[in-house]
């Protein structure tokens, strides 16, 4: 009776097929629907979640009423809700015998489980055996299962039925199986590599639906092991040319283009493997072309494809025709009003510039039309392409781009995204020091907080190294003009706290340095920072031992120190600080203020932060005091392999290793002290481990940025050289400290010494080996971009000034070449594109290319036809495997004119009924379901 | 591969919403919700495609289109073409407009299972199993014949004693 009701609830519902719901479900949907808060949406779910679980738990649930039940959980569920409660349930069903519960079952099951989840194995059984089932669509609906619920190790559970369904005769099995194999190959491919073969073999399967099927799998094969593959290569090449000659059956057609995913699939799989191989790109030129030639571009479909050869060609060795058909598909694209193919256009350019630089040339304006755009994806894929096409001489109008759009946009992910590219292509094209200084000083301002921290410390080393040439002047002339650059920013409210420690740092360094600005004035300055980001200890840190560094240089050249009342109270408050390193910081500036000029210079002498400091690894004057203790009866140390019996623990290690040099017990203990006062930074403080990082030495302010500093990073390198502070601090205190407070300031000393040194020294390594490796590959080609897009316009005076300024890295000197070419403003300057641009397209195609390709194609056609047999068994006319170009083309026009005459038919049986849509329109608001248009055709757009 | 298909209305609210790797419900809500929140910004008039790396790891890409009051996404990486997949929308789409003759919101609503059966037979374990919606449309309708026709011989005599055997 309750059935009989629903069923006529449903009718009245209008809805088809079988799958309708009850009246209680329809309510909850409407209510959902009608819902103006979440947390009344929320309050309707729970109370929905308390029926479920009564009812549920009642004795002899009808099978239909549970089916409802679990397609509600599945609704709830999907609202964001937890349904565990009534997971078992949704097993149950897996296990009847019914079509349509089973088919609930496995879906609920599938949306509800993952594959580690411990009912899994409640369902294996179920699963083998509907593998087995004689009716296929429960083979089909085990299968989707399988898919979704079966992990590594139940594979082999289910492995033999699945191979076995290979040859199923239902194409859709065979094809849900070869899937099924391909998600067992991605989660495990151990466990399925003896069967890879299956997958070529099924790439001659009967039907064309099965062939399309294995693509996927073979794509993923073909990604990971191009080698062992190249064989299919002319097999490939033969589909294609059979699909594109509508030799598969006339359903497989999609808006008049036969098989267009099949097409898609077989050129991503072109790309891969003729990618750098001659031979193999040859064998598909002509495919390629013919593809330029019959895509119908008025079809999003056919664009697609179109996009896909672009893509294709970008990865083999095209030939010039190809690289000229594709170049042109990209200007039909740039050219049209949607701006889906625009962005395809964009990012088809950004492909081809790799290959052929000119071919951004012709489309200059398009491109600067597309980054006006108030379309965000479009903006960020031509930011996208003019990264690509950065060069030295087109750096300033690009870089500046990004910056503006940076600062214009709130997404911090890509903000950060945009920011660190900024600052690479600064790095690596920069025209001169000051603008790279003064690039690097927007990107901190607008995105201090998002930058990698090693972008501070490049700053601070390149403002610190100068530029790696032996000119004093310039590098003076540069830190003048950096902290002329900080004390004019150093005021704006809310700077971030990475951009204020580069700022406290160069002050310290060379605020002073030229006389210019007097050590109060930079003191105060300074203390003005500590006031303004008081919370912030990392810059407090910064500041104090700027402060610090400017009164050494003033006591050492013999000038009379006057401390500001202000800067005697920021040490005073610092003197009791809860943070030990802010105390630690602020004992030693009052230690040094104490100190005689000679002492102090050997402390902190100036401008030493890029010397390197000589670490005396073997601890040799540390053995005086070990023999005195061993003397006094302490147990010499005994190394770490001689300990490895596992008798000690690593604490004990530590407890040993440490007696050595103090008296005291537990390392841990000292190292722990600091940080009770600030709960975020015990975890940071706690675990001291290095990130994995640019340079060759840890960078420890990367993890702690509430707490430590720049000496911290230094602490953390002498860490392994034993003469580290923090972890022996309490030695200092205790007795050294007391007899002369000299040790620890010289400590203190050397560690800044060292946080330069260190970074100095690696930057002459590490990033500068990069920027050499980089530049083979970028630099011609962007050269001769540059020469062919601004040849013979007027030189800039940009040439004379970087040759005075003088290179900004050593890599940079091949990146000064272009500077002999004649350079002008680069792509995106509107007012710049009138020049004459050269011809960029004369020195193409000398030859005919269709000549040469006519010997091709009788070779490539015959390998096709006669390696790939596959295709003659789906086309109906397969006795001519090759057919003349002319019967071809005038079958094509046939072909196409037909099928247009059947889909116009089809749209006009299948337009808008409007009085079922009226109907159904009024149903919708009947239900909440509030539609935004007054159209009742609501899908009209659909057809159009 | 396809990481994710999304039905969602135009407030907000997911009407499907399939992930072809497993995820746990909040997550799954949280990427809903992020999705909707950039999609609700998008002008009128713009592209389809958008980078989406920020919620979806990195090469994620998302193609979304939007019909009356519904969203139809879908979300994947590098390995397929945005615009194939705006086509498998329209796929999508055609088949279910065959389905339920002018398809609209409420049909996906209250056809719940129905909309899964016709997204499996599209994508199947992330990829693009099927794209001709006729032969899709044919699937669907045998699914919906035999459930019937196992129901009608069930459902009287043996739903309730079957059930009380199976326990």
């Amino acid at each position: 009776m309750e059935q009989l009701k629903t069923i006529g609830r449903e009718l009245a519902m209008g809805s088809q097929g079988g799958f309708g719901q009850s009246k209680e479900f329809l309510d909850l949907v409407k209510s959902i629907g009608e819902s103006r808060s979440k947390a009344e949406e929320d309050r309707i779910v729970l109370s929905e979640i308390d029926i479920l679980k009564r009812k549920l738990l009642e004795p002899d649930v009808p099978k239909r009423k549970m089916k409802e039940y679990i397609i509600r959980l599945v609704y709830i569920e999907m609202l964001g809700h937890d349904a565990s409660f009534g997971y078992i349930h949704a097993v149950k069903m897996t296990h009847d015998d019914n079509l349509l519960l089973k088919r609930t079952g496995y879906l609920a099951v599938t949306l509800f489980l993952d594959e580690d989840h411990d009912l899994i194995i409640l369902i294996v059984n179920t699963i083998q055996k509907d593998l087995r089932s004689d009716n296929y669509l429960v083979v089909c609906a085990a299968l989707n299962a399988v898919c979704r619920l079966i992990n590594e190790e139940t594979i082999p559970a289910v492995l033999p039925q699945v191979v076995d369904l290979l040859n199923h005769g239902k194409e859709a099995v065979r094809k849900k199986a070869i899937m099924a194999l391909h998600r067992f190959h991605r989660k495990s491919p151990s466990s399925v590599s003896h069967l890879v073969s299956n997958f070529r073999r099924k790439l001659c399967d009967s039907d064309p639906g099965v062939m399309g099927a294995t693509l996927c799998p073979l794509f993923d094969l073909i990604s990971e092991d191009v080698a062992s593959y190249k064989d299919l290569v002319s097999s490939f090449v033969g589909i294609l040319k059979q699909v594109t000659e509508r030799k598969l059956p006339k359903s497989y057609d999609y808006h008049q283009m036969p098989a267009p995913f099949i097409q898609i699939k077989l050129l991503k799989i072109m790309a891969l493997l003729s990618s750098g191989d001659k031979s193999a790109s040859e064998m598909m030129y002509m495919v390629l072309g013919d593809l330029f030639r019959k895509c119908d571009s008025s079809t999003n479909i056919g664009n697609a494809i179109l996009y896909e050869c672009i893509r294709c060609i970008s990865c083999i060795i095209p030939s010039p025709k190809l690289l000229e058909d594709a170049a042109e598909a990209i200007s039909k694209f740039l050219k049209s009003d949607s701006h889906n193919l625009k962005y395809m256009g964009i990012d088809g350019l950004g492909r081809l510039i790799k290959i052929s630089s000119d071919i951004a040339e012709q489309h200059q304006l398009a491109v600067i039309d597309c980054l006006e755009d108030p379309d965000d994806t479009l903006k960020r894929k031509t930011f996208e392409l003019l990264y690509k096409m950065t060069k030295s001489s087109n750096v300033e109008v690009i870089v500046d781009r990004m910056i503006d759009y940076m600062i214009s946009i709130n997404d911090n992910h890509y903000k950060t995204e945009i920011a660190s590219r900024c600052v690479e292509l600064a790095e690596q094209f920069a025209p001169s020091n000051q603008w790279f200084i003064q690039i690097m000083n927007k990107v901190f301002e607008h995105a201090g907080d998002l930058v990698n921290i090693k972008v501070a410390h490049n700053l601070m080393r390149l403002i610190a190294e100068g530029f790696g040439e032996d000119d004093d002047d310039a590098d003076n002339k540069l830190r003048l003009s950096a902290v002329e650059s900080y004390l004019q920013i150093i005021s704006e409210p809310k700077l971030p706290s990475l951009f204020l420690q580069v700022i406290s740092w160069v002050l310290g360094e060379y605020g002073t340095a030229d006389g210019k600005y007097s050590a109060s004035y930079i003191s105060g300055k300074l203390c003005d920072v500590a006031d303004a980001y008081s919370s912030d200890e990392t810059v407090k840190g910064y500041a104090v031992t700027a402060l610090m560094k400017i009164y050494a240089f003033e006591i050492a050249s013999w000038r009379k120190v006057d401390v500001l009342p202000e800067c005697q109270s920021l040490i005073e408050e610092l003197l009791a600080s809860h943070s030990t390193d802010l105390q630690q910081r602020a004992y030693e500036l009052q230690a040094l203020l104490a100190l005689d000029a000679r002492a102090v210079e050997s402390i902190l002498p100036l401008d030493a932060s890029c010397e390197d400091i000589e670490v005396d690894k073997d601890l040799s004057f540390l053995n005086g005091y070990i023999q005195q203790a061993i003397e006094s009866g302490a147990q010499p140390y005994v190394s770490e392999r001689e300990r490895s019996g596992g008798m000690f623990e690593t604490t004990d290690y530590h407890s040993q290793d440490h007696h050595e040099v103090t008296s005291h017990a537990l390392r841990f203990e000292a190292y722990e002290l600091p940080k009770p006062s600030v709960p975020s930074q015990a975890s940071a403080a706690l675990v001291p481990v290095p990130e994995p990082s640019y340079y060759s030495e840890p960078h420890q302010p990367i993890s702690t940025s509430s707490s430590v500093s720049e000496r911290e990073s230094s602490e953390i390198k002498l860490r392994l050289d034993g003469v580290k502070q923090k972890w022996g601090r309490p030695s200092y205190q205790s007795s050294t400290s007391a007899s002369s407070s000299t040790p620890p300031q010289a400590a203190n000393g050397t560690s800044i010494r060292s946080d330069g040194g260190g970074v100095a020294s690696s930057s002459s390594s590490k990033p500068r080996s990069s920027y050499e490796s980089k530049k083979p590959e970028i630099d011609p080609e962007k050269q001769r971009l540059a020469a062919s897009l601004f040849g013979g316009s007027s030189s800039s005076s940009r040439s004379d000034r970087k040759s005075s300024s003088g290179g900004h890295k050593p890599a940079k000197g091949t990146a000064n070449k272009p500077a002999t070419v004649p350079k002008e403003n680069p792509i995106p300057v509107p007012d710049l594109l009138d020049f004459d641009e050269p011809t960029g397209t004369s020195d193409v195609a000398a030859t005919d290319p269709f000549k040469e390709l006519e010997g091709l194609m009788e070779s490539s056609s015959q390998d096709g036809g006669g390696s790939t047999d596959v295709m003659g068994l789906y086309s109906t006319d397969a006795s001519a495997p090759v057919k003349t170009t002319t019967s071809v083309d005038s079958l094509l026009s046939e072909l196409s004119d037909s099928s247009r005459g059947t889909y116009h038919q089809s749209q006009t049986t299948k337009g808008p009924n409007s009085k079922e849509a009226l109907e159904k329109d009024a149903l919708v608001r009947q239900m909440g379901v509030n539609p935004t248009s007054q159209n009742p055709t609501l899908f009209k757009d659909l057809l159009g | 591969m396809i990481k994710a298909v999304m039905m969602m209305n135009t407030q907000g609210k997911p009407r499907l919403a399939k992930f072809y790797d497993f995820l746990p419900v909040e997550k799954q809500q949280e990427l809903i919700r992020g999705v909707f929140s950039v999609l609700s910004s998008r002008p009128e008039n713009v592209s389809n495609f958008l980078e989406i790396d920020s919620l979806f790891g990195p090469d994620s890409r998302l193609v979304y289109k939007h019909y009356a009051t519904l969203y139809f996404v879908l979300v994947f990486d590098g390995s397929e073409n945005e615009l194939a997949m705006l086509d498998l929308i329209q796929v999508l789409v055609e088949t279910l407009d065959k389905c339920f003759s002018n398809v609209c919101e409420l049909d996906i609503v209250f056809n719940y299972s129905k909309m899964h059966t016709v997204l499996d037979e599209i994508v199947f374990g992330g990829q693009v199993l099927e794209t001709r919606s006729d032969e899709i449309m044919k699937a669907v309708e045998e699914i919906s014949k035999l459930e019937a026709a196992s129901n009608s011989i069930s459902l009287v005599p043996k739903s309730v004693s079957g059930w009380r055997g199976g326990r």
